[in-house]
């Protein structure tokens, strides 16, 4: 195994076998290199990377160096970073250069981590296959023919081409799971509240939650202790104590009390898929956890609740977008109303607009019991489905999705099939429960994942589950044929 | 679930997007697609529930003590503005 | 149109009132609040609603609004919430409004409104609840072109929500007093209406005398100030009837109050397709206020107005009216009481001077009380005067004429221009006889039942005192003299 993990570059950096300035060389050598194959960046940030290293090479010659300094990492391209170009994967925002860095973005700047470019990404992380970016599709490391997984698709290639030990991504109906699964990388969406959403652009504001794609657990319990905390600029923050994520990572399994979720290994489940998924539970039996089947019968109504409340909050969110203080702005409008409908049309691509559209239309009048509070109470319903389901398990246990990546193109044409991809992410989010999804075997040599749900802030137990099997696994290690050679 | 073409004109209006004719069917078409899936709602069983508008029951909303902290940041956030004058947003004139 | 055209009608109004709390910062970030700022310097991040920032609630803003709901006797909400208003305008930066919808903060309380007449009409408040302002946009002075200042983008607002109680425009305009007199009591909002911070809009429809039927109603904007409230009103009353008494039917819209023109006009771009899709806002929680919040503001809150009202008839004799009047700003309650201090016997010469020449005063400076340089206890020295008849009432006018003028204490100026009253009965018979003995034809005319000419005589003997005389005496006295 020549990959490197977060753990194992602070290692090396800590050893001095090489500095991050080199690191970070090689770092962008390996973004640009990668770049015309996998589309995987929007930016790349060299001068402010180099800058940056040196930063963390002086913190790292005065012993002032965090676990997460001088690694170099991408950041979403979600996320405002100060004085850097961010898009959101929209012609909305090709112009727009944020004043202000993301709580996230600052956390990991003050730990001492360097940016070398931000991610691609569905159009306002709108998508499941990364091909509703306006800059275009990213490719899948493992086959360039197929899909990433969206939203977090460059987040996801980029971290299993190696490009970077982490970037960062966020998760609103499993795009950070969803794609970390067909990437074959590591993808943790914290509890809703764990991690500050001020400064990542908003999609659906009560499913959004940001975490990370990594190599391991082990490097997402590091980089989730940097990013989690209260943030008083944000009023959906959680202000309670931040565990100590790496400590926690080896309590043994013993006794822990898996749930097997019905409703989700029957029907639509991809047989290639479902068998690594059932060995991964098999590993984490022979692991010392015990197996509970778990029904959450209103668990299918997850889509179409999702297909309610995330466009219903997109369209008033993406409503800021006029073309008046910053983003695209039509060419001499007629009038105020031709100002606001031609840059918007112009902005937004037709998978935002489609959502926009769906979500005016069940917030608006007449509609609004009928769609919007109809879903908010199956929402309530599937999530006291979850609680009680976690009185009797610690974990719940599922494919993260029901298909391996599938090819650029092949679900484009129908929006049914693609949200579909989402099927098994989706709960997590209307319940703003934790989620991992990590590497677990292969179908047709594509990756599969397997996804582990946690009670709200259960994210040590989380962790700690998956780094115990990646103890006995390496699935995660495994890296796709053109893109072996690791950096450094 | 089929919306028609004057149902699609509304809520893209509403929206604020110009959709071209050949755009108006299609949308037509996805948007009566993802109504129709989410149809299967009004099988569920919600007599009694409460809406949930948030996924944390239970968390109320924190309030900030009456301070400034924001400057004149103008020409700053300016700087990504399409058109201004004078420190002013322009727009073309709102009639009333 | 007739008297008795608009006779058969009766008005119904409602007015939804909008006062901008005085807090120091934005209701959901920390920009300043202060009115009069260069164009966006008092925008931040969040009041121009740039992509990923949030939105964290203003605990003053809180508190204010609370204040409110306590002093209208109204529930105050243990779980509000807000929910977001959606619309697109250049003035709203983030193509929605944070208001509350289902769940405001304030719900049913009321008002008892004193009229002209002396009658108390009680003004239901359905609701009162927390929003943002939007920006301004300026028409004028830039060709084909708005321009739009988001200074006011985030200002924390409280708007008022009336019952359709009042049956006329004076008793909007006497409704919308109190409530101004209110929130300024509870230093909640300053009042200014020339800056907006103080603004109406009114609900106006007309129905047939005895009808159940509430008419088709207008929504009126942009009314900042009492006068043109009344005067808008007043048009769209005429209106409403001329259409109805036509054969026509009104149209429910929202008109344009133009203060220039002294018109109401339709404003057709607000109305199309008004669907506001309110929903509750994802990025704000429910506001939970529990009893210790609750109560913990009750005892904080000042004497208000009507309460301040009773005390000063109760102890001081006032009558209804004179007390409301008194009361209307807290700054003028305070300052008549300053007053009374110095003549505890004579509340009502110090309601009326207050109320009447220091009132004057103050209207012709166009001066607010705090401005004036008179301070109350210079008034209540100079009316300690006249308690004990140093000087006569006319005197004093005199006299506070200049103390306005210059500032000076009433004593010094009643010694420098020898103003001091003649109360020795001795001196003023002396004057009286010299009169008298000066003037044989009028005292005959007098006793053979010219009564008319003892005005005659008051004046001369006043004029050969040099207008000193203490008029009491001088009317007893003369009364004896020119008795035969």
């Amino acid at each position: 195994m020549t990959a490197r993990t977060l753990a194992q570059l602070a290692a090396g950096l800590a050893a001095r076998k090489y500095s991050s300035a080199e690191l970070t060389q090689a770092a962008l050598a390996r973004v640009q290199g990668a770049q015309p194959r996998l589309n995987a960046l929007i930016s790349i940030t060299a001068e402010s990377a180099q800058a940056a290293a040196a930063v963390a090479d002086e913190r790292l010659a005065a012993g002032k160096a965090g676990p997460l300094t001088g690694i170099p990492m991408i950041h979403k391209d979600i996320f405002c970073t100060a004085g850097v170009l961010t898009t959101c994967g929209s012609r909305m925002l090709s112009n727009f250069v944020s004043p202000y860095d993301a709580t996230v973005v600052a956390r990991l700047k003050q730990a001492g981590m360097v940016m070398v470019g931000k991610a691609n990404m569905d159009e306002f992380a709108m998508g499941s296959s990364n091909e509703t970016s306006f800059y275009g599709p990213v490719k899948n490391p493992w086959d360039e023919t197929r899909v990433p997984g969206g939203s977090s698709g460059g987040s996801a290639a980029a971290v299993a081409a190696r490009l970077a030990s982490l970037a960062t991504a966020t998760d609103t109906g499993g795009s950070i799971r969803q794609p970390a699964a067909l990437c074959g990388v590591t993808g943790l969406k914290p509890t809703y509240g764990r991690v500050s959403r001020y400064g990542m652009i908003a999609f659906a504001s009560s499913l959004d939650q940001a975490g990370v794609i990594t190599v391991s657990a082990e490097d997402a319990a590091l980089t989730l202790q940097a990013m989690a905390g209260f943030d008083p600029r944000d009023s959906t923050s959680v202000d309670a104590p931040v565990p100590d994520y790496r400590a926690a990572l080896d309590a043994p399994l013993t006794g822990m009390k898996i749930g097997i979720l019905k409703e989700f290994f029957g029907e639509g489940l991809a047989s290639e898929v479902e068998r690594p998924v059932r060995e991964a539970l098999a590993t984490l039996v022979k692991l010392g956890a015990v197996v509970k089947e778990v029904s959450l019968p209103s668990l299918p109504l997850s889509v179409p609740t999702y297909y309610v409340v995330a466009p219903a909050e997109c369209s008033s969110n993406l409503a800021r977008f006029d073309g008046v203080r910053y983003g695209h702005r039509c060419a001499e409008p007629r009038d105020l109303r031709d100002l606001y409908t031609r840059s918007r049309a112009e902005g937004f691509g037709a998978e935002v607009k489609r959502r926009i559209m769906t979500g005016t239309y069940v917030l608006s009048a007449g509609y609004y019991d009928a769609y919007a509070i109809k879903a908010q109470k199956v929402r309530a319903v599937i999530t006291d489905e979850f609680r009680r389901a976690f009185q009797d398990v610690d974990l719940l246990l599922a494919p993260t999705a029901p298909t391996v990546a599938f090819g650029l193109g092949d679900k484009t044409s129908d929006p049914i099939t693609m949200y579909l991809n989402d099927i098994y992410t989706i709960g997590a989010n209307l319940a703003g429960l934790p989620a991992l999804s990590m590497p677990c075997g292969f179908a047709g040599g594509l990756p599969v994942g397997v996804q582990l749900i946690g009670p709200h802030f259960g994210e040590a137990k989380l962790l700690g589950a998956a780094h115990r099997y990646q103890q006995v696994t390496d699935w995660h290690l495994k890296t796709p044929a053109g893109f072996a050679e690791a950096f450094a | 679930m089929s919306l028609t073409s004057k149902e699609i004109e509304t809520v893209a209006g509403l929206a604020r997007l110009q959709l071209t004719p050949d755009e108006i069917p299609v949308y037509a078409q996805s948007l009566s697609r993802i109504l129709g899936m989410v149809g299967q709602l009004d099988k569920a069983e919600t007599g009694l529930v409460e809406p949930m508008a948030h996924p944390l029951a239970g968390q109320v909303q924190r309030l900030r003590e009456d301070a400034i902290s924001s400057g004149n940041e103008r020409d700053l956030y300016q700087r990504n503005a399409p058109q201004v004058e004078a420190g002013l947003y322009l727009v073309p004139k709102v009639i009333e | 149109m007739s008297g008795a055209e608009q006779g058969s009608w009766e008005t119904v109004i409602g007015l939804e009132i909008h006062a901008q709390l005085a807090t120091k910062s934005k209701i959901f970030s920390g920009s300043p609040t202060a009115y009069g700022a260069e164009p966006n310097t008092q925008a931040d991040l969040v009041d121009l609603g740039y992509p990923g920032v949030l939105p964290v609630l203003n605990a003053e803003a809180v508190r204010m609004a609370v204040k409110f709901g306590l002093a209208i006797d109204a529930q105050v909400t243990r779980r509000s919430v807000f929910a977001r208003k959606n619309y697109f305008y250049p003035d709203l930066p983030k193509g929605y409004q944070i208001s509350q919808y289902e769940l405001p903060i304030v719900a049913k309380g009321f008002l008892d409104v004193m009229q002209e007449d002396g009658t108390v009409r009680r003004v239901g408040i359905t609701r009162a609840h927390l929003e943002e302002d939007a920006g301004k946009s300026v028409h004028e002075g830039h060709a084909g072109v708005s321009a739009i200042d988001l200074n006011r983008a985030g200002t924390p607002l409280i708007e008022i929500v009336s019952e359709p109680d009042m049956r006329s425009a004076k008793e909007a305009v006497a409704y919308m007093k109190k409530v101004h007199t209110l929130v300024r009591y509870l230093g909640i909002c300053d009042g200014n209406m020339q800056e907006g911070s103080f603004r109406c809009d009114a609900n106006v429809s007309v129905r047939r005398k005895g009808a159940d039927k509430l008419g088709t109603r207008a929504e009126l904007k942009n009314l900042n100030s009492f006068r043109f409230v009344e005067k808008a009103i007043n048009h769209e009353v005429e209106r409403q009837i001329e259409i109805l008494e036509n054969g026509g039917k009104v149209v429910q819209e929202t008109r344009l109050y133009d203060s220039d023109k002294d018109e109401t006009r339709s404003m057709r771009s607000k109305e199309e397709a008004n669907d506001y899709r309110y929903f509750p806002d994802p990025d704000l929680l429910p506001v939970v206020l529990d009893e210790v919040f609750i109560e913990g503001l009750r005892a904080r809150l000042p004497e208000l107005p009507d309460q301040k009202a009773a005390r000063f008839q109760q102890q001081h004799g006032l009558t209804a009216y004179d007390a409301q009047l008194l009361t209307a700003s807290r700054e003028m309650a305070a300052f008549y009481e300053d007053v009374v201090a110095a003549v505890p016997t004579d509340a009502k010469l110090a309601a009326n001077w207050v109320m009447g020449d220091y009132s004057a005063f103050l209207n012709r400076d166009g001066l607010e009380v705090a401005q004036s340089r008179l301070t109350a206890a210079q008034l209540g020295g100079l009316l300690a005067r006249i308690v004990d008849d140093t000087i006569s009432g006319k005197m004093a006018k005199e006299v506070f004429e200049v103390m306005w003028a210059d500032g000076s204490d009433a004593d010094a100026v009643i010694e420098a221009r020898g103003l001091k009253q003649i109360t020795d009965s001795g001196a003023i018979e002396k004057v009286i006889d010299e009169v008298i003995a000066a003037n044989p034809k009028q005292l005959a005319d007098y006793r053979s039942g010219k009564d008319k000419l003892f005005g005659f005589f008051v004046g001369q003997t006043m004029k050969a005192t040099g207008g000193k005389a203490n008029p009491a005496l001088l009317n007893d006295l003369l009364k004896k003299k020119l008795t035969p």
